[in-house]
């Protein structure tokens, strides 16, 4: 009996899981799934919790209902992947071997990266929405928050999810209105990027949204430190702006395990091939979801879209043939603009986002790149779609692994 | 797009970025850092060696990777080339946009 390893019951972890569950032959191969987690949380929540949209338990769940029959789970923590004796390291002291290991330990937010902002005022004036805890703080805080400077930072790239910041934003502004106290906000969106969107095209075509909104912008912001004392962010470069409350991003990194193992890059992220998601060092170790360090972003799409390349891959790699399926770095994502209005971006390696329509070529029914309320239910239903359709790896009607160009305006 | 930068037609994209790496030379690269008031000392140089190098090897640059290379710190990164130093820096040494941004 051979065993395939997964690391991390997360969104790459379960749906890979569930794929593999179904195409390896079971009398051949045991599947393990590795997590000491209990919950498993539909992390674009995240964004809505704060502004009370969703409340906590829409979007958390038992990690081990998702877990698919026949599939071995281990409710432990990781300690060290030993590649050399393909083996993993637990936390009760005891290891476990495997054939093919798939590290899907996602990634998760460091504030003690920067001087001062997990300090004193952390939880007070200084929040994060990048995890359950965070934002259910954040919800609380703005409960009773009496208004003044907003700040909505990123800290650096890469982040998981880069719209996410600047989807707070937009929501915080409609927030406010609906509260009668937008006068009494003044919103600051900083970006250690040239410009809002992470896309010079999608700065083109959505710069307007910010003005509309009456959102400012300090970008090429690279911060240096927190100062608790006097609420103000500062920069390498000696700029410095002004806080009552500070919405940031902390620093991105990826999980201490693969730290501990010395298997990643500065942050943490595995070196992998951005075509067969096998890692660049060990080739019976595959990289899926935002551990890996390819160039595209981190969010849940893409780890989609990633699960069906890699499953072809693996049984490709067990077959001992070459690995022929290539991941074209696809990733697709709803962003809220606020007043009930969403807009929607396709894109991959090679194509920046373009307008057109999706997912059915001149159809529709959603369109790419502009403002409209069928997109913003798309967002809303998409919670739905993800406890439902995407933890067990279901396809999605019309949407491929691959970017589909028809339908699509290149210029 | 082709722009004239010390003298020579060089092909470069809608921001500076030059397109093809051959085309660059110490007198290009000086003459970007005039554009940007900088005048370039021994210490520019070794940040811009070290950048071109770690393009050669295509390693992905970041702020923080340069900050940990031991060459530089960000600090003293931000005072060679200030406002946005890896921008800045990668146009001098005449290497593509660092795409850190996704």
């Amino acid at each position: 009996m051979k065993r395939l390893v997964i690391l991390g019951a997360g969104t790459g972890g379960t749906m890979m899981a569930k794929h593999l569950s179904k195409e390896l032959d079971r009398k051949l191969w045991n599947i393990t799934i590795v997590d000491d987690k209990k919950e498993h949380y539909y992390q674009p929540g995240f964004l809505f919790l704060p502004f009370d949209q969703y409340k906590p338990e829409d979007i958390v769940k038992p990690i081990s209902k998702f877990i698919p029959k026949g599939v071995e789970f281990i409710n432990q923590a990781a300690k060290k992947i030993q590649p050399e004796d393909k083996s993993i390291l637990l936390s009760d002291g005891s290891s476990i071997s495997y054939d093919i290991l798939i590290v899907a330990t996602g990634s998760d937010i460091d504030p003690g990266e920067t001087e001062g902002m997990h300090g004193s005022e952390w939880d007070k004036s200084i929040f994060t929405f990048y995890n359950f805890e965070g934002a259910k703080a954040l919800r609380d805080k703005l409960k009773t928050w009496e208004g003044g400077k907003l700040v909505v930072h990123i800290t650096e790239m890469p982040i998981k999810c880069p719209v996410a910041p600047l989807e707070f934003a937009f929501l915080a502004d409609s927030f406010f209105k609906d509260k009668g106290m937008r006068d009494k906000v003044d919103i600051t969106y900083v970006t250690p990027l040239s410009g809002a969107f992470t896309k010079p095209k999608c700065t083109e075509a959505l710069n307007y949204l910010l003005s509309e909104k009456n959102i400012m912008i300090e970008t090429d912001f690279a911060i240096e430190s927190v100062d608790n004392e006097n609420k103000t962010i500062n920069d390498y470069g000696g700029k410095s702006v002004p806080f009552d409350l500070l919405v940031t991003v902390p620093t991105n990194k990826g999980s201490q395990v693969i730290e501990l193992s010395g298997l990643g890059d500065e942050l943490n992220f595995i070196p992998t091939d951005k075509g067969t998601l096998q890692s660049k060092n060990y080739p019976d170790i595959f990289v899926i979801g935002d551990a890996t360090n390819v160039p595209t972003s981190k969010a849940g799409s893409v780890v989609h879209f990633e699960a069906e390349i890699l499953t072809e891959n693996i049984i490709s790699y067990i077959k001992g043939q070459k690995l022929e399926q290539e991941f074209d770095g696809h990733s697709n994502c709803f962003i809220e603009t606020g007043n009930g209005k969403a807009l929607l971006i396709d894109f991959n390696y090679d194509h920046e986002p373009v307008t057109g329509t999706f997912p059915i070529a001149g159809i529709g029914p959603l369109r790419l790149l502009k403002e409209s309320r069928f997109n913003h239910w798309g967002k809303l239903a998409f919670k739905w779609v993800y406890w439902n359709m995407l933890l067990k790896a279901r396809p999605i009607p019309f949407v491929s692994a691959k970017m589909n160009e028809a339908g699509k305006d290149y210029n | 797009m082709d722009k004239m930068i010390a003298g020579k037609t060089i092909s470069v994209t809608e921001e500076g970025f030059l397109t093809e790496f051959g085309q660059w030379d110490k007198s290009i690269a000086e003459a970007i850092a005039a554009e940007n008031n900088i005048s370039l000392s021994p210490r520019h140089w070794e940040v811009l060696n070290y950048i071109q190098s770690e393009y050669k090897k295509e390693t992905p640059l970041s702020i923080r990777k340069i900050g940990k290379s031991g060459v530089v710190d960000i600090k003293e990164f931000y005072s060679l080339f200030p406002m946005a130093p890896l921008k800045t820096a990668t146009k001098i040494a005449g290497i593509p946009k660092p795409v850190s941004c996704i």
